[in-house]
């Protein structure tokens, strides 16, 4: 997984500690082990991996249901103009670009670096709000509306979805970020922002399909 | 004693130091911990139980999160569902008993058959099913605890608050009157006006909800819980059934929480996800509802088969023949439960190539099934059984699931579907498959679970009675009906004319119903009464081979004091291989062991949340939210507010909880 801490004296100590984890006659001694970790060692990766599962099954099955309704329709979009593809393609950007503060976070937790942590993590606030302001205009230019037709409806459906992933994890980072300021901390906290970054990278990987379908469909059929 | 006090102060600690250097920290609580021997002394056993137990009060029933208490509540919940969801099936029977009754209108009718279907698959169930997971699986892997407790006591909330809206607007005599399936264009704005939807379409909402949360709980605790040395081919298969049902969970229950969010929508802000006039289809509704209602049968069916091979390995005194061909069986009914969907719509105009698809899935998952059935029947064969009430409702299994089954691959050939359609003969058989697969294994299950957790046996007599008044009574109740729909009879009506000439079949229905209700009265009389009078279990009263009879019962709060290293399968039936069990984890706080996923190899140590108000306050908020919701669609705005707060003061560590936790910290 490439998640241990690149950090010798870290590395040595968890050497050391599997060395003392002995079988000392019945009990298996297990005091030395660390207290924490990350990715799939952790319950916290699973748990995000497990709502990462569950939101992705959601925007499938939002998809195949507009492109079931698309199957179903002679015009697509029945009456209305496709959406504006400016102020969407703008918000791609920067979700993509947005990437990058996200996994300069997860990799500074992963070596326990709390200042590059502290940066990091407001670098990925900021980024989340700047996407939303944005997301404020890609709604203006939908050149539809959710109660116009089923077309309408469906690509609301899935605006609204994704909007409400972006709230959500624009709010986590937002808590992280002042918990990382403030504390209290511990070691798990540096898993909980590396577990966070991650369900990031879904938040903008999901949205490349839900851009797809919104803006490709309507203009190439 | 090597106290982490000894361990030289680290770059992390050091961090710690310098973030925390401006607050004043209360005095932190950094007494050394106590950590357990092998064998762990009764000092330890004694801080265990303190450390895990829940908080007393009413603030501190709130605030619980052990899953031996929360489990028991969403059991007892579940079963509370069922009792209702019963009661409103005898009054349908009564009903029925006789041509042109006037016992009930049809507008109430309306509402009875929907709130019995809805109770009984959506409030009892998918969630007794896994609120028996909540309860048992730690305990059968070894584990102190479930992963998440917290999230686990918020499902619970969830799930109780969303079966207490359907019941308080039944009560208010807006229940839902669209059967339990919903079908649009009859559920949709047009056609069903006023709440009574809406109140039906946020029931999806709660308890979805809460199952997509318990799956995940559930799918962690298997993964990184176990005891060390149970690889995943050690596990339990009861465990491998739940970790299944979880993965399918989170793939079938997505689509019913979009369709009905997409009703709500359609009812309440005007769009058309399901309105021809304007480009939607009512055939949508379809294949999303079924895309989850088919996969839901079986993550009702799989753990029944779960608690099969638990209950019959104990009775059989032997382990369950061919393991590999049951957990690869378990797995290819979870695959091809999600190939079958369209078989509900085949009265639909869909293309005739791809109902024989259908068709042909249908046929195909009768496979693994069958594969599983004759090792069981291989185990029975080559066992000594030992023939108590547990063993008997696991049987009655084999003889009502198969009708069920039969029926089942009848319906699932287009012509026969097509002429029984929507009849008394597809009731017949979903109560088959459903009571058959699921009920009667789940009283087995809980008849040969209660002792775990009261310390005391329920009744055999009273078991026996029970068993033989449900079974009689259930194909009394049951197999009529299969006749009734052949001749005719269309589920879903609230009274039929004497001519029918189905007068005689529906009085003997109603009678085999009152006879199962009287089964199902005893065993709840013997499951209250032997919570004091039963005789005294013991930790392990039917010589099981599994880890849940290797702790006390009921078992410490804590699970165990000292975590058994598993060397084999059934670990009860196997000499005493050392390492016997873990040291060194705390006993004084809240220490769990985390293993590898594959392999169970010991990975770390990890510190669990304490007991807390605010999974409830977070339920109550979210609650607010969706009745809200119903009323205006403003209320999923304003409604945020409160659940945000209430999740993050659930999220922010406390001063005091993170220093003990640094107490015990070693980096990875």
């Amino acid at each position: 997984m490439g998640t241990l801490p690149q950090n010798q004296a870290a590395l040595d100590r968890r050497a050391d500690a599997q060395a003392r984890l002995r079988r000392a006659g019945a009990g298996l001694d297990v005091r030395h082990l660390p207290s924490f970790g990350f990715g799939h060692r952790s319950l916290m990766w699973w748990g995000t991996v497990g709502l990462i599962v569950i939101e992705g099954t959601v925007f499938a099955i939002a998809i195949g249901a507009y492109l079931y309704l698309m199957s179903r329709s002679s015009h697509w979009p029945p009456a209305e103009l496709p959406p504006d593809y400016g102020w969407a393609t703008l918000n791609t950007g920067l979700l993509i670009a947005s990437l990058l503060p996200a996994y300069l976070a997860k990799r500074a937790a992963e070596a326990l670096d709390l200042p590059a942590v502290r940066r990091w993590v407001t670098a990925g606030s900021l980024a989340s709000l700047l996407v939303l302001v944005v997301r404020v205009f890609e709604f203006t230019s939908l050149n539809c509306t959710w109660d116009g037709s089923a077309y309408g409806s469906a690509v609301w459906m899935i605006m609204g979805l994704h909007t409400l992933h972006l709230l959500t994890d624009a709010y986590d980072t937002l808590v992280l970020n002042v918990l990382v300021f403030t504390g209290p901390l511990e070691g798990k906290r540096f898993a909980d922002v590396s577990e966070n970054a991650l369900y990031w990278f879904f938040v903008v990987a999901s949205w490349l399909p839900l851009y797809a379908v919104i803006h490709g469909t309507p203009r190439w059929t | 004693m090597s106290g982490p006090a000894e361990l030289p102060p680290t770059a992390l600690q050091a961090a710690f130091d310098r973030a925390s250097a401006d607050l004043a920290f209360p005095a932190p609580d950094d007494r050394p911990p106590v950590l357990n021997d092998v064998p762990p002394s009764a000092e330890q056993e004694s801080l265990l139980d303190r450390s895990w137990r829940d908080p007393p009060g009413l603030l501190g029933a709130l605030s619980a999160i052990n899953h031996k208490t929360i489990g028991r509540r969403f059991v007892l919940t579940a079963l509370g569902f069922f009792i209702a969801g019963g009661l409103l099936a005898a009054l349908m029977r009564l009903q029925l008993a006789r041509p042109d009754s006037q016992l009930v209108g049809p507008d109430l009718y309306n509402q009875l058959f929907t709130m019995h279907g809805t109770t009984m698959m959506f409030l009892f169930a998918v969630p007794v099913m896994q609120a028996m997971a909540v309860l048992l699986v730690p305990l059968m892997i070894g584990a102190r605890s479930i992963a998440f407790p917290r999230m686990n006591a918020y499902a619970y909330w969830v799930y109780l608050f969303g079966g207490l809206m359907l019941y308080g607007a039944f009560l208010l005599n807006i229940g839902p009157d669209t059967g339990w399936f919903a079908y649009v264009p009859l559920s949709g704005p047009e056609h069903s006006p006023g709440k009574r939807v809406d109140f039906w379409a946020q029931m999806i909402t709660f308890t979805e909800l809460s199952a997509l949360l318990e799956a995940v709980i559930l799918i962690t605790t298997v993964f990184k819980l176990r005891a060390p040395g149970m690889t995943l081919n050690r596990m339990p298969l009861y465990v491998w059934a739940m970790l299944v049902t979880s993965f399918m969970v989170m793939f079938a229950m997505p689509a019913v929480m979009f369709a009905s969010t997409a009703l709500i929508t359609d009812r309440l802000v005007g769009t058309h996800f399901y309105n021809p006039r304007e480009g939607g289809d009512a055939l949508l509704w379809q294949h999303l509802f079924w895309f989850f209602g088919h996969p839901e049968v079986y993550l009702i069916f799989i753990p029944g088969l779960g608690f099969l091979s638990a209950v019959i390995a104990t009775f059989a005194r032997r382990p369950v023949f061919g393991y590999p061909a049951m957990v690869l069986s378990l797995i290819a009914t979870a695959f091809l439960a999600f190939g079958l969907w369209v078989h509900h719509m085949f009265a639909t105009p869909l293309p005739e190539l791809g109902k024989s698809f259908f068709t042909a899935m249908s046929m195909l998952i009768a496979v693994p099934t069958a594969v599983q059935i004759f090792c069981w029947i291989a185990t029975l064969a080559t066992g000594r059984l030992h023939w108590k009430t547990p063993l008997l409702f696991v049987l009655a299994f084999f003889a009502v699931l198969l009708l069920g089954g039969l029926s089942g691959l009848m319906l699932a050939s287009v012509p026969l579907d097509l002429q029984v359609h929507d009849s008394y003969f597809v009731v017949a058989h979903l109560h088959y498959v459903l009571i058959g697969g699921a009920v009667f294994p789940l009283i087995g299950a809980v008849i040969y679970w209660y002792p775990k957790f009261t310390g005391r046996l329920m009744s055999e007599r009273l078991g026996r009675w029970s068993f033989w008044l449900a079974f009689v009574g259930f194909n009394l109740a049951f197999f009529p009906m299969h006749h009734l729909g052949l001749h005719g009879m269309p589920r879903r009506v609230y009274t039929y004319p004497a001519e029918s000439g189905w007068q005689a079949l529906n009085l003997l229905a109603t009678g085999g119903a009152l006879v199962l209700a009287a089964g199902m009265a005893l065993f709840f009389i013997n499951l209250w009464r032997s919570r004091r009078h039963g005789e005294p279990a013991g930790a392990d009263p039917w010589g099981g081979g599994t880890l849940e009879w290797a702790t006390a019962s009921p078992p410490n709060a804590g699970n165990f004091c000292a975590v058994p290293v598993v060397h084999g399968r059934e670990p009860l039936w196997q000499a005493a291989t050392e390492p016997v069990a873990v040291a060194g984890l705390a006993v004084d706080r809240r220490e769990v062991l985390v293993s590898t996923t594959l392999e169970a190899h010991p990975d770390h140590r990890l510190s669990f949340p304490v007991p807390t108000p605010w999974p409830f306050a977070g339920a109550l908020a979210t609650a607010a939210l969706f009745i809200g919701s119903i009323f205006t669609p403003w209320a999923v705005v304003w409604g945020m507010v409160p659940v945000a707060i209430a999740l993050t003061l659930w999220f922010w560590p406390r001063r005091r909880k993170t220093a003990e936790d640094l107490a015990l910290e070693t980096a990875p």
